[in-house]
C-alpha cells in the first residue's frame, strides 16, 4: 500500500514530502501549528499537486509543470537591498527569514515565526478549499515573514517595503497585514532572486482593510529564471474600505500569482491592475477570485500582459457576485500584446452573478504591435527596434501611471523598461 | 534631389499593382504639388517614399539626392532628411508627445552622427516652434495625437517637421479636415520652412491649399502615372474643368 502511495508521487511531490520529513523538530510552532502543519502536508500527499483536471488549475498543471523541488539547504547569505522607492521603511526576509529588528514608527510589527511559535497563526494556516495548493504547501513550511498591523485612523508617510530576497532553496513566507479604520498606507512586496540558483517560494499575504481604510499594495515579482513562485494574495475589504492592488510579474520561469479576495463591507472599492511581462520558457498564472459579498461595491480589473519568446501566460478572472450584493459594478479587461509566434496567453474571464440589480462586464483581447504605430515611429526616424521598445513600454505604461505617486511610477517604470531592454 | 524613375509599385499583401511607370523629378528648393482624383495612387506614393512595408516595388528606383533609397528602411530614410507629414496622424496612448518628440530628434542627430539635445536646448527648440503653430503647452504634455482635434493633428505634424528639419517633405494631403484659420497656420509653417536646399511635395486632391503653399510645379497622378506636368497655372485649370479633361487627353 505505501508503495503504491509512494510511486504515484511524482519527483517534486516526492520531494516536498522527503524535505517536510527531514525538517520535522526545525519548523516553528506549538502543539496547534505543529498539528496544522502534518494535516496539510497529509492533505498535499493524498491529492498530489493539483492537474489540468481541477478546473482552477486547468491552464497550469502544477503537477506536471512542477517537475523539479529544490533542496532546503539555507545558502549563501543575504544582504537587503535599496528600496524601490527611495525613503520607504525596509522589512527584510532574507532567505525566507524576517529580520526581528524591523520596525516602523506608527505600526505594530511581529515576526512571524513568534505567531507559530506561541501558536497564535495556527487559524491562519488554512487551505481555502480543495484546490488550493498554495494553502497546503505554505502551510505545511511556512517559517516566517512579518505580521504587521497598521493602527485606526494612522497615516503612513512613507510606503513599508516587504523586501523577500533569496538565493535559491526552499522559501516559505508568511505576511499577515491589518489596516485599522480610517488609516492610510502604501506597501510594497517584493520577490526577488539575488542569485541564479532555482528556489521554490511560496508566500501568502492576508490583507484585512477596515472600514475605511485606504491601502496601495503593490507586488512585485523579479524571481530568477529558474524559480517557481507561488503567491497568494487573500483579502477581505470592509466598509468603504480602498485597495488598490498592483502586480507586476518580471520573472520566474513557473509562477501562480492567486488574488483571492472578498469584498465584504458596503461601499468598498477593490482597483486591480496587473502587468505581466513574459518571456524565455517561463509560465505565469494569474488568478483572481473576487467575491463581491455585498451591496453597492465596485471593483475594475485591468490586466496587461506582453508575451515574447516561448512563454505562456493564464489570466483567470472568476467574479462571483452573492445573491443580494445589489449595485455591484465590476469591470474586468484582459489585454495582451504577443510579440511570438512561439508564445500564448490564456484567458478565461467568468462572472457568476446571483444578483439582479448589477453592472458587470469584460473583455479581452490578443494582439500584436499595430503596424500603424510602428510605421509611425519609424517615419520619424526611431529605428525598428527602439520603436517597438517604445511601443510595448507604452502599453504597460499606461495602467502604472494611473498610480498618481511619482517616486512609484517612475520605479515601476523603471524595472518594466529595464526588462524589456533585456528581452526585446 | 528626388527622382523618381519608371516607379512601379503594388500593395504587398495582394499584388495590386498601384503604381505604374511614375517618372518625377524634384529639385532643391522645389515644391511640386501632385495632384488626382481619389484612388489615382498619391497616398500610396507617399507611403512608398516614407518606406512603408506594406508596399511592394517590382520595378523602376527612387534616387534621393543621387542614390536608391529602395533597401532603406522607413527610419534610415527618416534620417537621411524625408519626412511624411500624415494624412492620418495615429494616436498612440502611453508615448508622451515630449518624450516622442526627444526620441525623434535624438536618433535621427545621432544617426547622422550628431551629439544628442541637452533636455534645455530640447525644450527651447520644441517652445519657439510651437509657439509659431499655436500650439499650447497643454497639448504637447498629452500622450502622442491622443485626443487631439483634426487640426491640432496637422499643426503637430507641422511641429514635427519644424523640428526635425528635413530636406524633403512630403505633405500627404495636409489640408484635409482644416477649416480655413487652421489651413493658413499649417500653410504658413510649411512657408517658413522653404529653402533653397529644401524640397515640398504638397499631395492635395483639391487646389485650395495651393492658394497658400504655392507649387513650382504641378503634377497629375492619374491610375499611378503622372499624365501631365505644368506650373501652377496647371492647378487653376483643374479647379475649373475637373480631373475629366486631362484623363480623356491621356487617355
Amino acid at each position: 500500500m505505501n508503495m503504491q502511495t509512494t510511486s504515484r508521487l511524482t519527483a517534486a511531490e516526492t520531494a516536498l514530502v522527503e524535505a517536510f520529513a527531514a525538517q520535522i523538530g526545525e519548523f516553528p510552532g506549538d502543539g496547534a501549528v505543529i498539528g496544522t502543519r502534518d494535516r496539510l502536508l497529509d492533505d498535499l500527499k493524498k491529492a498530489g499537486l493539483p492537474t489540468r483536471r481541477i478546473e482552477s488549475w486547468h491552464y497550469t498543471d502544477l503537477k506536471s509543470l512542477l517537475r523539479q523541488v529544490p533542496d532546503v539547504a539555507p545558502v549563501a547569505a543575504v544582504d537587503p537591498i535599496a528600496a524601490l522607492v527611495d525613503g520607504s521603511k525596509i522589512f527584510p526576509v532574507l532567505q525566507g527569514f524576517a529580520d526581528p529588528k524591523a520596525s516602523a514608527d506608527g505600526v505594530e510589527v511581529t515576526v512571524f515565526k513568534n505567531k507559530l511559535t506561541d501558536g497564535s497563526a495556527a487559524a491562519e494556516l488554512t487551505a481555502l478549499g480543495h484546490d488550493d495548493a498554495i494553502g497546503r504547501i505554505n502551510g505545511s513550511f511556512v517559517r516566517d515573514g512579518f505580521a504587521i498591523s497598521v493602527p485606526a485612523n494612522t497615516e503612513l508617510e512613507q510606503a513599508l517595503e516587504l523586501q523577500a530576497l533569496h538565493a535559491g532553496g526552499q522559501i516559505h513566507t508568511r505576511f499577515p497585514v491589518s489596516f485599522g479604520a480610517a488609516s492610510k498606507a502604501t506597501i510594497i512586496e517584493r520577490h526577488l532572486a539575488v542569485t541564479d540558483g532555482a528556489a521554490l517560494v511560496s508566500s501568502i499575504s492576508d490583507i484585512r482593510l477596515d472600514e475605511g481604510a485606504e491601502v496601495t499594495w503593490i507586488i512585485v515579482q523579479q524571481q530568477g529564471a529558474a524559480d517557481t513562485h507561488l503567491g497568494q494574495i487573500r483579502v477581505k475589504l470592509g466598509a468603504r474600505a480602498k485597495l488598490r492592488l498592483f502586480v507586476v510579474n518580471a520573472g520566474g520561469k513557473l509562477v501562480r500569482q492567486e488574488l483571492r479576495i472578498d469584498v465584504e463591507g458596503e461601499g468598498a472599492e477593490l482597483t486591480l491592475r496587473g502587468v505581466n511581462l513574459l518571456g524565455g520558457e517561463s509560465h505565469t498564472d494569474v488568478t483572481l477570485m473576487l467575491g463581491h459579498n455585498v451591496p453597492h461595491t465596485n471593483s475594475t480589473e485591468i490586466i496587461r500582459n506582453v508575451v515574447f519568446d516561448r512563454a505562456n501566460g493564464v489570466f483567470q478572472g472568476m467574479i462571483r457576485v452573492a445573491p443580494d450584493a445589489q449595485k455591484t459594478d465590476a469591470k474586468m479587461a484582459c489585454n495582451t500584446l504577443l510579440l511570438s509566434d512561439d508564445g500564448g496567453f490564456s484567458v478565461k474571464p467568468e462572472l457568476e452573478i446571483f444578483a439582479d440589480d448589477v453592472i458587470c462586464g469584460h473583455g479581452a483581447t490578443v494582439a500584436d504591435i499595430d503596424s500603424n504605430h510602428l510605421f509611425y515611429l519609424m517615419a520619424r526616424g526611431v529605428p525598428e527596434n527602439k520603436a517597438r521598445a517604445m511601443l510595448v513600454n507604452a502599453f504597460v505604461a499606461e495602467i502604472v501611471e494611473e498610480l498618481e505617486d511619482e517616486k512609484l511610477v517612475e520605479a515601476l517604470e523603471g524595472i518594466i523598461s529595464s526588462w524589456l531592454e533585456r528581452h526585446a | 534631389m528626388l527622382e523618381i524613375k519608371n516607379l512601379h509599385a503594388r500593395i504587398a499583401e495582394d499584388g495590386t499593382e498601384i503604381i505604374r511607370g511614375l517618372n518625377l523629378t524634384v529639385k532643391a528648393g522645389e515644391i511640386a504639388a501632385i495632384m488626382g482624383p481619389n484612388g489615382s495612387g498619391k497616398s500610396t506614393l507617399s507611403y512608398i517614399l516614407s518606406g512603408r512595408e506594406d508596399y511592394e516595388v517590382t520595378e523602376g528606383d527612387i534616387l534621393y539626392n543621387g542614390e536608391s533609397i529602395l533597401e532603406l528602411d522607413p527610419a534610415e530614410r527618416a534620417s537621411k532628411g524625408i519626412f511624411l507629414a500624415f494624412q492620418y496622424p495615429v494616436e498612440i496612448p502611453g508615448v508622451a508627445t515630449m518624450q516622442f518628440l526627444k526620441v525623434a530628434m535624438n536618433e535621427q542627430r545621432k544617426a547622422r552622427g550628431e551629439a544628442e539635445l541637452t533636455t534645455p536646448d530640447f525644450i527651447r527648440r520644441v517652445k519657439e516652434a510651437a509657439d509659431k503653430l499655436k500650439i499650447d503647452q497643454a497639448m504637447l504634455r498629452r500622450p502622442l495625437n491622443v485626443g487631439f482635434s483634426g487640426g491640432e493633428k496637422k499643426r503637430a505634424e507641422i511641429l514635427q517637421m519644424a523640428l526635425l528639419e528635413p530636406q524633403l517633405c512630403v505633405l500627404d494631403e495636409t489640408d484635409s479636415g482644416l477649416d480655413i484659420d487652421a489651413l493658413k497656420i499649417v500653410a504658413d509653417g510649411v512657408n517658413a520652412l522653404k529653402s533653397p536646399d529644401r524640397a515640398v511635395v504638397v499631395i492635395t486632391h483639391y487646389q485650395r491649399l495651393l492658394d497658400y503653399i504655392v507649387p513650382d510645379s504641378v503634377h497629375v497622378l492619374y491610375k499611378g502615372q503622372i499624365i501631365r506636368s505644368g506650373d501652377k497655372s496647371l492647378a487653376l485649370e483643374l479647379e475649373e474643368n475637373g480631373y475629366a479633361d486631362i484623363i480623356g487627353e491621356a487617355a
